[in-house]
Parts: C-alpha cells; sequence; structure tokens
C-alpha cells in the first residue's frame, strides 16, 4: 500500500522524470544531467506524481489541513477513483491535481514537470489542453448553447472558427447530445448537462481528465452514461481520475485511493501487476 | 479567444441584464449628448457675436453728439453751451501726429428723407453725409460705378451713392441707376455709384440708404456747418481700437476744455463691447462643458460600478472559464470588451441625441455643432470604457480558479 503510493527513487526531481522515449521529447525538466537511477523501471515519467503535498487553509487563527501530506503517483492510462468520507480532502487534491490549486506544501509533478517552476500562462494552457476537468454541478456557462460551451476550451487555444463547430461536434455526439447543440443550460437535464461537460472537457483531447463527483447530482441511469463515457476514453488511452462516494462506481475502476483526515489510508488496485513491476 | 467572441459574449452577457445595462448606459449618453449640444451651442453663440462685430464694420469706433440724441450732457449745470463736434475735431484725429492709431475719420451728418425717382417714391431713407473714407470704414462695398471723391464733398456736389433697398424701390429691375437723377425731399441728387448688399449687424437696414457728401448734406438737412451727428474713427488695426478711442477722446476732452470722463459725447466702441461678451459666453460655454464632461466622468464611476458587480456576479463562470484553460488576457478582454460596448452603445446614442439636439435654437441661437466636440466626445467614451472597465475586468482576471470556483 504505502510502497504503492509513493515509489522514491532517491534522487528528487530527477527520479520522477526520467530521460523520457522519444517520442516524449517536450519534457524537458528533469531530464537534466542527473542520470535516472538503475531501479527505475518507467519508460516515461507518470502523468501524476505528488510528494508530500499539503494544503492548508488558514481560518483567522486555526489552520485546516486539508491535505495534510500526500504522496501519489499515477501512470499513464490508469482509471483511478478516489474516496473517502466529506472533508477528507478529495477535492482539494483533486484541484492540486488539476493545477487550480497550489499546495502549500511538497511537490507535484505533472507529466514530469514540476509545475512550480510554471507561470499562469503556461497552467492556463496545461489546463487548457492537457487536462479536462469536470465537476459535481454548475459547470456550463449559463446562457451559452451546449455547442458554445463545448467550443470554448478551443476558442482559449486559438483553434479558427470552422475547426472549433465540428470538433466540438463531434465531442457532443461522443457523448450522445448531437441533437442538443443549441440548448442552452437550463434547458437541458442534470444528466445532459454533465454529459456536455464531459463534452467539453475531452474536446481539446486531453490526455489526463479529472473528474469531481461527476455523477453526484444523477440518477443511476445517467451516471451509467457517463462512467460508459469515462470507460471509453479510458480505453482509448486516457488517463481518468475520479472522485466518488459510490462503491459501485468505484468498482468499476482499476484502482480506488482512500483518503481520511487529509491522507491517504489506503490505495488499492486490481492490477497492480500491470502498472508496478518493482 | 478573438475580438468576435469578445463581443458575442459581451453581448450576451449585457443582454443578461437588459435593464441594468440601460441604466448604465445613460449615464454616458447623457453626457456624451450634453458635451455635444453645450459645445455646439457655445459654438453658435460665438459665431453670431463675431458675425455681428464683421457687420459693424472694420475696427471702427462711433463718437455720438449725445445732445442730439437727447440723452443729455452727463456735466450738468457747468455746460454752459451745446458742445458739437467740429470739421476742427475731425481734421485733428485725422492728424497722424495727433492720433496715431487713427486710420481715418468720417464725420456723418444723418438725417431721414423721402427719395423719389420718375413716380417710385422711397420714405424713410437714411441720408448720410460724409465723406469718401465712410465707406471704407462701414465695410460698404461699391457694386457699380463710383465712390463719393473729395472733390464732391468741397463742390458741395449733389451726387449719391445709393444702398440695394434704393435700388430696388426706385428702379425697374434690370434698369441701370447709374447717371439718374433722384429726388431726396426737392434736392435733386445724381447716382454716381450703387452699394453692394451688407447684412446687417443690429436691426436697422444698411441697404436703405444714400450716401452724399457730408458739405451737400449740411446744406439740405439743417443749413449750418460743425454740427455733426457722429464721427466714425477707423483704428489702424483690430488692437488699436481702444489706443485709437483714447487718442479721439483726449483730442475731444481738450477741445471742448473739459476731462476724458466728462466728454459731453458718447463713444461707441461695440466691437470691444462684443468681445467682450463674447468672451463671457465662452467662460459660459467652458463651464457647462466642464459640467457635462463630470456628467461623462459619473457615467464611468456607473460603468466601473456595475462591472465589479457583473465581475462578483459571475465569479463562477471565471472560474469555470480559467478551469477550461483560459487564460488571463482572454478574462481580462471579455470583461473589458462589454464595459467599453455599454460605454460605446452610450456614446453612440448620445451622439445621435447631441446631433438632433443642435437642431434647435435655444435663446434665439442656432447651435453649430463641431466635428471636433463629435469626435472627441466619442473618443472620451471609448477612453471612459477602457479606463473604467480596467479594474473590474484585471480583477476579473486575477482571480485564481479555486476562489473562483467556490465563490457563491
Ligand atoms: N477555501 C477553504 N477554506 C477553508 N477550508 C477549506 C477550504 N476548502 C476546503 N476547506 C476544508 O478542507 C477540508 C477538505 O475539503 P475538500 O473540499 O477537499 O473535501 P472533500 O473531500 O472534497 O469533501 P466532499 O466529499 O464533501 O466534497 C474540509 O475540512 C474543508 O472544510
Ligand atoms: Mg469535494
Amino acid at each position: 500500500m504505502a510502497d504503492r503510493s509513493w515509489r522514491d527513487p532517491g534522487t528528487p526531481l530527477a527520479a520522477l522524470a526520467p530521460p523520457g522515449p522519444a517520442d516524449a521529447p517536450g519534457q524537458a525538466v528533469g531530464t537534466g544531467p542527473v542520470a535516472a537511477p538503475a531501479l527505475d523501471t518507467w519508460s516515461e515519467p507518470p502523468v501524476i506524481a505528488l510528494r508530500n503535498v499539503a494544503r492548508t487553509y488558514r481560518m483567522g487563527d486555526a489552520e485546516v489541513h486539508a491535505l495534510a501530506g500526500v504522496s501519489l503517483v499515477i501512470e499513464r492510462g490508469e482509471f483511478v477513483a478516489i474516496m473517502g468520507a466529506s472533508g477528507s480532502g478529495k477535492s482539494t487534491m483533486m484541484n492540486v491535481i488539476g493545477c487550480l490549486d497550489v499546495p502549500t506544501r511538497g511537490r507535484y509533478w505533472l507529466d514530469g514537470v514540476d509545475v512550480r517552476i510554471l507561470d499562469e500562462g503556461a497552467l492556463a494552457r496545461i489546463r487548457n489542453r492537457k487536462i479536462g476537468f469536470i465537476f459535481q454541478s454548475f459547470n456550463l456557462i449559463p446562457r451559452t448553447t451546449a455547442l458554445a460551451n463545448v467550443e470554448l476550451p478551443l476558442g482559449y487555444a486559438g483553434v479558427p472558427a470552422r475547426e472549433r463547430r465540428d470538433r466540438a461536434m463531434a465531442a457532443l455526439e461522443l457523448v450522445g447530445l448531437a441533437d442538443r447543440t443549441g440548448h442552452v443550460p437550463n434547458e437541458m437535464s442534470g444528466g445532459q448537462q454533465q454529459r456536455v461537460a464531459v463534452a467539453r472537457a475531452i474536446v481539446t483531447n486531453p490526455s489526463l481528465i479529472l473528474a469531481d463527483e461527476p455523477t453526484g447530482n444523477l440518477d443511476s441511469r445517467s451516471s451509467e452514461d457517463i462512467l460508459g463515457i469515462f470507460d471509453q476514453l479510458n480505453r482509448a488511452g486516457r488517463t481518468v481520475v475520479l472522485i466518488t462516494h459510490e462503491p459501485d462506481i468505484a468498482a468499476h475502476t482499476q484502482r480506488v485511493v482512500r483518503l481520511r483526515d487529509g491522507l491517504i489510508i489506503s490505495d488499492e488496485g486490481k492490477d497492480l501487476a500491470a502498472t508496478v513491476s518493482s | 479567444m478573438n475580438v468576435a467572441d469578445d463581443l458575442r459574449s459581451a453581448l450576451r452577457g449585457l443582454s443578461s441584464n437588459k435593464l441594468r445595462s440601460a441604466l448604465t448606459v445613460l449615464g454616458i449618453f447623457i453626457g456624451v449628448g450634453a458635451v455635444i449640444i453645450v459645445v455646439a451651442y457655445g459654438n453658435g453663440s460665438s459665431q453670431a457675436v463675431q458675425s455681428r462685430i464683421r457687420a459693424l464694420g472694420t475696427n471702427t469706433i462711433t463718437i455720438v453728439n449725445r445732445g442730439r440724441f437727447g440723452r443729455g450732457p452727463a456735466t450738468g449745470g457747468t455746460q454752459t453751451q451745446t458742445a458739437t463736434i467740429t470739421s476742427q475735431d475731425v481734421s485733428n484725429i485725422g492728424d497722424p501726429n495727433q492720433a496715431p492709431d487713427v486710420l481715418s475719420v468720417s464725420p456723418v451728418l444723418t438725417g431721414s428723407d423721402t427719395a423719389s425717382y420718375s413716380g417710385a417714391s422711397d420714405t424713410g431713407v437714411s441720408l448720410t453725409g460724409t465723406t469718401p473714407t465712410y465707406l471704407t470704414a462701414e465695410d460698404y462695398q461699391l457694386q457699380a460705378g463710383s465712390s463719393l471723391t473729395a472733390q464732391d464733398v468741397q463742390n458741395h456736389s449733389q451726387v449719391a451713392v445709393i444702398g440695394q433697398t434704393l435700388v430696388s424701390d426706385l428702379f425697374e429691375p434690370g434698369q441701370n441707376p447709374i447717371g439718374s437723377q433722384v429726388y431726396f425731399g426737392s434736392a435733386r441728387f445724381q447716382v454716381v455709384g450703387v452699394l453692394a448688399s451688407k447684412s446687417s449687424g443690429t436691426g436697422a437696414d444698411p441697404n436703405n440708404v444714400a450716401l452724399v457728401p457730408y458739405t451737400t448734406a449740411e446744406d439740405l438737412l439743417t443749413g449750418y456747418t460743425n454740427n455733426f451727428t457722429e464721427l466714425i474713427v477707423q483704428a489702424k488695426s483690430a488692437k488699436a481700437v481702444d489706443a485709437a478711442e483714447q487718442e479721439a477722446a483726449d483730442i475731444l476732452a481738450s477741445a471742448n476744455q473739459t476731462s476724458v470722463a466728462n466728454l459731453p459725447f458718447t463713444i461707441l466702441n461695440e466691437a470691444t463691447l462684443l468681445a467682450t461678451s463674447a468672451s463671457t459666453t465662452s467662460t459660459f460655454t467652458v463651464l457647462l462643458t466642464v459640467i457635462a464632461a463630470v456628467s461623462l466622468l459619473v457615467g464611468g464611476i456607473g460603468i466601473m460600478n456595475i462591472m465589479l458587480v457583473a465581475v462578483t456576479e459571475r465569479t463562477r463562470e471565471i472560474g469555470i472559464r480559467k478551469a477550461i484553460g483560459a487564460p488571463r488576457r482572454a478574462i481580462l478582454g471579455q470583461f473589458l470588451t462589454e464595459a467599453v460596448l455599454l460605454s460605446l452603445i452610450g456614446g453612440l446614442a448620445g451622439v445621435v441625441v447631441g446631433v438632433v439636439g443642435t437642431h434647435f435654437r435655444i435663446d434665439g441661437v442656432k447651435p453649430v455643432p463641431t466635428a471636433g466636440s463629435v469626435i472627441g466626445a466619442f473618443a472620451v467614451t471609448v477612453a471612459v470604457g477602457v479606463f473604467f472597465g480596467f479594474y473590474p475586468a484585471s480583477r476579473a482576471a486575477a482571480l485564481r480558479p479555486v476562489d473562483a470556483l467556490r465563490y457563491e
């Protein structure tokens, strides 16, 4: 369990970002002069690597340790569920992973890059292209059609209008909403809204999908639809991390990470061998 | 995100709260409209004054014999005899050594008479006895024929230069009046010249005149000399008008053995008076423009206020946008576009109302809108939108994604 959540190769930064294979030339950070340790068997850096990450909120004199020091590695292509009681720090961790928040302590490497060195513009680009974020509720821009909502990230990415439209249509089709493109959020059911949000999260083709209780507000039918889409994305090679309270949804995934009071208390994988070899 | 996207989302933002947007726009609208109208009225009234100054003649002052006009001498009991303006005064004022700022001095002796010519007649003609310099001093142009000459004055010649009203009243259309014999009362004059039409500065018709040598007028109207109605003193330049007035006043004061303050004549320096009133008007216009500009400023503050509200209301939206990768400048651009759009709508409406409003006369002043004020007000509007939109927009842009998402 503990060895699963954090593998310390003994070398700080470079260890988490050993020289990648030829197909990952962009990940320059960490590929410095320090050679990759011999025990390392990865072919590429993990998508997510947290080490001793803590997030503390100051409430007047008191300090709330939303995250008290978590270490976690998630490899490319994994489908991970994060569980835990309310207030255990799941959303806080997800926000750190999604580059929406920065840890108070500890370090976070995303695709081998320490996010601390990234400026705001670079973080915005990462949120735009590398990560697809889905929230529990209030996901969509009000008074804006489903199509426009899905097009939005492409707009920020500078994709030309025509291509934006085509790709947004394709994403909406993928989530089964090709006939709802002109609807604004308050003309759609919760399940439909959430599917639009999923379409928006995947439209930029991100390698990492983060979902904070995506089915929390949905009936079981809609939940299944959404989970089906996640399955599909995962099979296509995307890394999916989702927060859930429901054991049967967690059972859907390959790996379940449990939090309590800002700490990881268990980390169980069904196919440990597939991702960890040492 | 490009400008079109920003515009679309700004329009959506504004139309989602139509009443609020309209009320915000109102501030800018009133400001811009007021600036354009006030500037147009200021411009119009100053143009009116300018044209009156032009109609007055060229750098002239008029010295009027008070006694003749019944205004009564201000000197009271010490005055023993009626003061007159004599030809000695005229030649003294005309002397460059005594009055270096005076270009010319024209004595004037006026009377009203009936003009007649072969059956046609015209009553109330202003028969003006004067010298040739009068024409230039009063800005009369000769349309045809010749002017009076010094010779005419010396010879008491019965010649006249007549104005357009007389021409049209006495003569058939197309008939050449030059050389005709016209009667003023019972005296016969030969028409030697015709004046071009002149616009009226004040009330009287400046075209219903006949200019004759003053010597002839003296014979005809009063029967005695050295009793002019008024003197027209032309200064060498606009700047020299006041100096010329002083010199003429000094000469007249010493001739009448009194002080300038007790002079039994009225010296009218209307150009100076008008210039003073024009500068009062322009001060007033500046003041009103400042007030209008302040209302533009207040409108701008209204925009800032409403944009701050909009940013607060849409904090969640900003959070979502940031979560899906909106860079700082995209959020900035979005809210800035919205603010500028607000002020632009107000500015356009203000320009329309301002330009329409300048078609109405107020207090007899015909407003003259200037392109400068329209363009200026409009440019200021855009600047106001940018200036007052910047702070709310940059506040929105600076929000941290988590904080924005958690906001409720
Ligand atoms: N902005 C904040 N200021 C202060 N405390 C906060 C803030 N955000 C979260 N917390 C605290 O951090 C702890 C973890 O919050 P978090 O939202 O991560 O919980 P969670 O596991 O997502 O819970 P839930 O399942 O209810 O969503 C909670 O105790 C919460 O009160
Ligand atoms: Mg949560």
